[in-house]
């Protein structure tokens, strides 16, 4: 089945089974490793991209689904080579550990930030709670999250 | 990896359009909404339609209107949009406080009211909500639209009056002045199904409980909805001892089993204490408290 998607502004035309899920086109037709996939379930997030604006978990989407929408992933952060304040701010505070969850926990922080710039605790919380970090490493994704809010201005990369 | 077995997909444009791809498809099609409970259960081969006919790029199925003296909530309603109504949040708090504890957020934005309701888990929050509130169902088939009872809507665990080549179009809820409305939950971890929850409405009046809803999830309560408890506080003052008494006999009416969420004495426990917590909240919400 024919699918048409723009992933991170770029067009993308696939011939694809219907029971494709969307975290394998965006891994496996279209080569693109940012996005995780993880517990295949929908309860870990490590899959979470943006359709439409909305993040999503991509595993519990078929790909056909996607036709004709927009999709954000990691890969689309960064802009022109500056790091997306969330990033930095993931960097800045030793937001990962292992990383397998960061992905999903980047684009659900951006979201986040979107629509509340300036979050409490509690909201970051309430914000990732559909995002699992099996590392436990709670306290510096919040604390990264914090960090992004507080440099809104995207920074130079530094790596 | 788990991935559905193969299936026939198809995109719907309107609900005319659904139904007639429905016909085409034959018995073993499904429609699939925010598929966050049919693709898990295709992965796992517990569902295995022959066809999917999407209904997600319907406008007319979503949103939240008042029609009359009712509240209308079609079909593809996401949770998130439940959680961020006014009108909703105006007339019953019941659904913001239900939808808070419905999942998470990102799974929130896709899921939807309707395939919550149609998927008929035994935990379903939005079930107990619909039923406390004594709403119903608009469902419509190939020979016209009929509207069923949130009350007779669910014919057992998983199990929906909606027939093969139906599809559930909208979700009403009656308008009552000066109800209170509360929703309770204990679950396991965040965002989780419940061990046990209760969704009410009260209205208060001249000092007594003029009219109210007890629903729900989990606790094994026939349709979502403990007519005993309600009973047993219709007419009499919002006391303690009056909304105790109507929780006990909301408890008694109960039948829950035992599974990994908890023993069945500790979910009849919990119909009681949070049916109580429920009730004492829209009480006072009702006498403007």
């Amino acid at each position: 089945m024919q699918v048409n998607v723009t992933v991170n502004g770029v067009e993308h035309a696939a011939d694809i089974e219907p029971r494709m899920l969307l975290v394998h086109f965006i891994r496996d037709e279209l080569q693109m490793r940012g996005t995780h996939w993880g517990c295949d379930t929908s309860n870990c997030g490590a899959c979470t991209v943006w359709v439409d604006d909305e993040p999503v978990k991509s595993c519990t989407m078929l790909a056909v689904q996607a036709d004709g929408k927009s999709i954000a992933t990691v890969e689309g952060l960064a802009k022109g080579g500056v790091l997306d304040p969330v990033q930095q701010g993931f960097m800045e505070c030793h937001g990962l550990q292992c990383g397998y969850c960061t992905p999903g926990m980047m684009m659900t922080a951006r979201a986040l930030l979107d629509r509340n710039p300036h979050p409490s605790d509690e909201e970051i919380r309430e914000g990732i709670s559909g995002n699992i970090c099996r590392c436990t490493g709670y306290k510096n994704i919040v604390a990264a999250v914090h960090w992004a809010a507080d440099h809104p201005a995207t920074s130079e990369v530094t790596a | 990896m788990q991935t559905p077995a193969p299936v026939d997909y198809a995109k719907a444009t309107s609900v005319a359009d659904a139904l007639a791809k429905l016909a085409e498809h034959g018995e073993e099609a499904r429609v699939v909404a925010g598929g966050h409970s049919l693709l898990p259960m295709m992965k796992l081969r517990l569902a295995r339609p022959d066809a999917l006919i999407d209904i997600n790029d319907i406008p007319e199925l979503a949103g939240v209107r008042i029609e009359g003296d009712e509240i209308v909530v079609g079909a593809m309603t996401r949770h998130r949009d439940i959680l961020d109504s006014a009108v909703l949040a105006e007339h019953y708090p019941v659904f913001r406080e239900a939808e808070k504890v419905i999942a998470d957020p990102i799974v929130r934005n896709r899921g939807t009211i309707g395939g919550s309701m149609c998927q008929a888990d035994p935990a379903s929050d939005l079930s107990a909500v619909g039923s406390a509130l004594k709403g119903s169902a608009v469902v419509v088939g190939p020979g016209g639209s009929r509207t069923v009872a949130l009350r007779e809507f669910h014919q057992g665990p998983y199990e929906t009056v909606v027939g093969p080549g139906e599809i559930l179009t909208e979700l009403r809820y009656p308008i009552r002045p000066g109800a209170g409305s509360a929703y309770e939950k204990v679950e396991r971890r965040a965002g989780d199904w419940g061990v046990a929850t209760s969704g009410v409405y009260v209205v208060v009046s001249g000092g007594v409980v003029t009219d109210c809803g007890i629903g729900l999830a989990a606790v094994g309560a026939d349709h979502f909805c403990s007519p005993e408890g309600e009973a047993a506080l219709i007419g009499k003052a919002p006391t303690e001892e009056n909304l105790g008494a109507a929780a006990a006999a909301t408890a008694a009416s109960c039948s829950p089993h035992a599974d990994q969420r908890g023993p069945a004495d500790y979910k009849s426990h919990l119909a009681h204490e949070l049916t109580l917590r429920a009730l004492r909240r829209a009480a006072r919400a009702s006498q403007g408290a």
